[in-house]
């Protein structure tokens, strides 16, 4: 099996998010940088199945320089080598051609990533990376086993689920409970260090989003308590003065 | 050049958060100027049905009959879609965030080389170029987006525009795509999906239950009042994680993100993760017997109490209001 996780760097979940530059640009400042959590998922099962079956893993990631460590990371989890992108990514379009354009030379069986990445939440690049290299997409995933060369695969849907089988190769969007995430060893971060990482430079067409600002959601007005015992009094809160029953 | 605006269909209706999608496709083609026509796929919908859809503004409705479309397989919907868009020669898809509708709007961006923006809150702007709102950083902000491209796809927020029904009625025009196996190639054996009950995502009252209930056996409390509500159900992730409940209930940061009218959520003390998948809800009311717990913050309602005291009051009350 040869496998490419593509993963974002991203704030960890629990930042507060704050923007600068008359607010064009995100306040990095004091945030912690990590693997996208539905990438993580992506990255344990891809790991997972190469102690199964063998075979590779390689993580990917479209970003700047910055990003380094979190790729070594990846690679700490259990990846054999990685490749950054060297562009920023702010378009899924542009993100998704750099990605195809790797898998063509490369031919993987699986490419995998998280559903969505937790800045922007499109949860566009693995449908368009589908697409561009004319092999089925699938999102999200939650559930991934390997018989042969068929993939047998749970796919969430609203009010439920939806179980699929397809033949390699494929692009799979992930989430939980695909796998347990994985803890970096000490041996794992060691050896990371020495693994290869490859610089690549973008190609391909002009971006076709462009951010231009950011704003915060209004800020709520105080909560109004209601005593335990007179709980009932909510019913009319919420017909009379909200209007919403 | 005009403006297609993709109905999905749940246990034979249009789904309500493709309806809202017509309606935001209708309300921007009179800006534009430009003709909006809906389509739907596979034969789930009767021929009145589909008619009806003309309720919501439109006078076309496309409909691509093709039974190996009765089931949603994502590269042959795409591939019905992208035909779709080119006979028509369209130059704007909408539609619905979706398990199919985002999967659709990826391959078809990808395929039409058009610019694509997700989580899309309001109408857009339309006075220098065209920018859109959109949901960013799992509820914790929003971003104006330009979309540069000849053509441009929007995948729609629930609640990012609202109309109510008129009375019209549209021609139901049929189509045929050209479909091969290729197209199936990711087969679906089975589905498992809950029927006659309110759809999360989609859903205008949410009730949802946290650790704080102690176990799955008490949700008959939870579900009561959302049955009285005619709302859907929800629960927090240790609660999914523990198996107490199924993970499509999962509302966070990394499960279902909700946009109802009424959120109310019991024994949840609202970690961050949990306040980004319910942000945008416009009226949350928190139930919890600690008062400190962080979720009242971003409450508008709060009662500080036990929630197996205030869930059943609740539900007499609403009974009694009726």
């Amino acid at each position: 099996m040869k496998i490419l996780v593509c993963i974002t760097h991203v704030p960890d979940t629990t930042s507060k998010i704050t923007f600068t530059d008359n607010e064009t640009q995100l306040n990095k400042d004091g945030l912690q940088f990590v693997i996208g959590p539905y990438d993580d998922y992506a990255l344990s099962r891809a790991v997972e199945l190469k102690e199964q079956l063998g075979g590779t893993v390689t993580a990917l990631n479209v970003g700047l320089v910055e990003t380094e460590p979190t790729i070594r990371k990846a690679l700490a989890i259990g990846a054999d080598d990685a490749i950054r992108i060297n562009v920023e990514p702010t378009d899924a379009f542009f993100v998704a051609e750099q990605i195809a354009a790797v898998a063509k030379e490369e031919n993987y069986d699986l490419i995998l990533m998280g559903r969505e990445s937790s800045d922007f939440n499109g949860g566009q690049v693995h449908g368009m990376v589908g697409e561009m290299l004319g092999i089925p997409s699938l999102s999200p995933i939650g559930h991934l086993d390997m018989e042969g060369t068929v993939a047998k695969m749970a796919r969430e849907i609203e009010g439920g689920k939806e179980y699929l089988e397809a033949t390699l190769p494929l692009v799979l969007g992930c989430q939980e409970p695909i796998a347990e995430w994985k803890i970096p060893n000490m041996r794992g971060i060691m050896s990371a260090r020495k693994k290869p990482l490859k610089v690549v430079e973008p190609q391909g067409e002009a971006q076709k989003t462009k951010g231009i600002t950011y704003e915060m959601p209004p800020v709520k007005a105080e909560c109004k308590m209601i005593e335990a015992d007179n709980a009932a009094e909510l019913i009319g809160f919420l017909k009379n003065e909200a209007k919403i029953l | 050049m005009s403006i297609l605006v993709f109905v999905e269909v749940n246990e034979g209706e249009a789904r309500s958060s493709s309806l809202e999608a017509v309606s935001y496709a209708v309300e921007l083609g009179k800006q534009m100027d430009k003709p909006v026509s809906a389509f739907v796929l596979g034969n789930h919908l009767s021929g009145d049905k589909l008619a009806a859809i003309g309720n919501y503004g439109v006078s076309k409705v496309i409909h691509a009959q093709d039974d190996r479309l009765n089931d949603g397989v994502i590269q042959a919907y795409a591939q019905t879609v992208s035909q779709i868009f080119d006979k028509e020669s369209a130059d704007i898809l909408v539609l619905a965030k979706s398990s199919m509708g985002d999967a659709v709007a990826a391959r078809v961006a990808a395929r039409a080389k058009a610019a694509l923006a997700s989580n899309v809150t309001e109408l857009p702007d339309l006075s220098a170029g065209f920018k859109v709102k959109r949901g960013v950083y799992t509820g914790k902000a929003f971003q104006i987006t330009e979309l540069n491209a000849d053509k441009k796809i929007l995948a729609l927020r629930k609640g990012a525009y609202t109309a109510p029904p008129g009375a019209g009625t549209a021609e139901v025009e049929a189509f045929s795509p050209s479909l091969e196996d290729a197209d199936f190639g990711a087969k679906i054996t089975k589905t498992d999906k809950i029927t006659g009950e309110v759809l999360l995502p989609e859903a205008d009252l949410v009730v949802s239950g946290g650790r704080g209930l102690k176990g799955p056996e008490n949700w008959g409390m939870v579900e009561e009042l959302a049955k009285e509500l005619g709302a859907a159900t929800g629960c927090s992730k240790p609660v999914s994680d523990l198996g107490w409940r199924p993970h499509h209930e999962h509302v966070g940061q990394t499960g279902v993100k909700v946009s109802p009218q009424l959120y109310i959520a019991a024994g949840i003390s609202g970690a961050i993760q949990h306040l980004a998948g319910v942000s945008s809800s416009k009226c949350i009311v928190v139930i919890n017997k600690d008062p400190e717990a962080p979720f009242f913050k971003a409450a508008d309602y709060g009662i500080v109490g036990d929630a197996f005291d205030v869930l059943p009051k609740l539900t007499e009350a609403l009974k009694a209001s009726k």
